[in-house]
């Protein structure tokens, strides 16, 4: 099973990498971006049938700093 | 009676031979070298130093691969103990990963590498860390981090300054910490994290000595227990 976890500042934790692409962004002309916040994307192949509550521990102990950061994890069909 | 310190090396590591230089400097023994492959620490330690520098190559976040290292499982069983551990640099990314610690070092809010000296306030002269401290003195440490850029919700700063356990406050803007925090103390106050590199201000030859009396403080605190 792939899943897809997307590991993100929290809300209120100033980013400055993104406000750094924001203003590259607005350098190359692009108008109207409002916001600019960096993530993460990791993607793991899983065995099938791993638990929702190991995905969750792998996210909590390691993927995350969950001082700083959310996370929300996406399954994907098995190819 | 001899000192006994550790100072673990991680792959990445950088500033290992430094601080073990300064221990040896300051207690007149030699430090014992722990390889972060190693399960165990050696026994009846008095002192154990995180180094600053990039292990694991600051993959996923600064100090995070190392914090879930067997030996930092050994270092945070021992610091529970009340063994005196000293994280500098990418050793207090390494507290706060493993939990030691309350916070997290991010980013520099300026995104550029600071490397340079700057001035510290002692905000906290009680530890046995900073004893040979005056309270509120000025001193002057390098830095040199790419993500020293300490953060904490409003409700664990708060507690933090009120419990005493910010160690060393900036005294210039120099990446962005909340409340320019440059070091914090465990509840116990036996375990130091801090982004200055004291070990590389222990002799006049090195540009500066402000870092010495750091682990002046240490030593005497053992001898005196």
């Amino acid at each position: 099973m792939k899943v897809r976890v997307f590991v993100s500042l929290k809300p209120g934790v100033l980013d400055p990498q993104g406000r750094a692409v924001h203003h590259a962004l607005e350098g190359l002309g692009f108008k109207g971006v409002e916001d600019v916040r960096v993530g993460r994307m990791i993607e793991m192949d899983v065995a099938d049938g791993t638990s929702d509550d190991a995905l969750r521990q792998m996210c909590e102990k390691l993927l995350a700093n969950m001082v700083i950061e959310n996370y929300r994890i996406e399954k994907l069909e098995t190819a | 009676m001899a000192f006994r310190a550790a100072v673990v090396t991680f792959p990445g590591s950088n500033c290992d031979r430094d601080l073990a230089v300064a221990l040896e400097k300051v207690s007149g023994t030699a430090a014992i070298r722990v390889w972060h492959g190693d399960a165990e620490l050696p026994e009846k330690l008095d002192f154990i130093g995180l180094p600053g520098g990039f292990s694991y190559g600051d993959y996923l976040r600064c100090g995070a691969m190392a914090a879930r290292s067997p030996i930092v499982r050994a270092v945070v069983e021992a610091a529970n103990k009340g063994v005196p551990v000293l994280g500098v640099c990418n050793g207090f990314q390494v507290l706060t990963e493993s939990g030691l610690l309350p916070g997290a070092l991010m980013r520099n809010a300026q995104l550029t590498f600071v490397c340079r000296t700057v001035p510290l306030t002692v905000e906290n002269s009680q530890s046995l860390f900073t004893a040979g401290y005056e309270q509120g003195e000025t001193i002057r440490l390098p830095v040199a981090h790419h993500d020293g850029n300490y953060f904490a919700d409003e409700a664990t700063l708060d507690r933090l300054e009120g419990e005493g356990r910010v160690a060393f406050r900036y005294g210039e803007e120099v990446n962005g910490s909340q409340r320019r925090i440059a070091g914090v103390l465990n509840a116990a106050g036996n375990v130091l994290g801090m982004m200055p590199h004291p070990e590389r201000a222990i002799e006049p030859e090195l540009g500066g000595v402000d870092g010495r009396a750091l682990f002046e403080s240490a030593v005497k605190a053992l001898v005196a227990a």
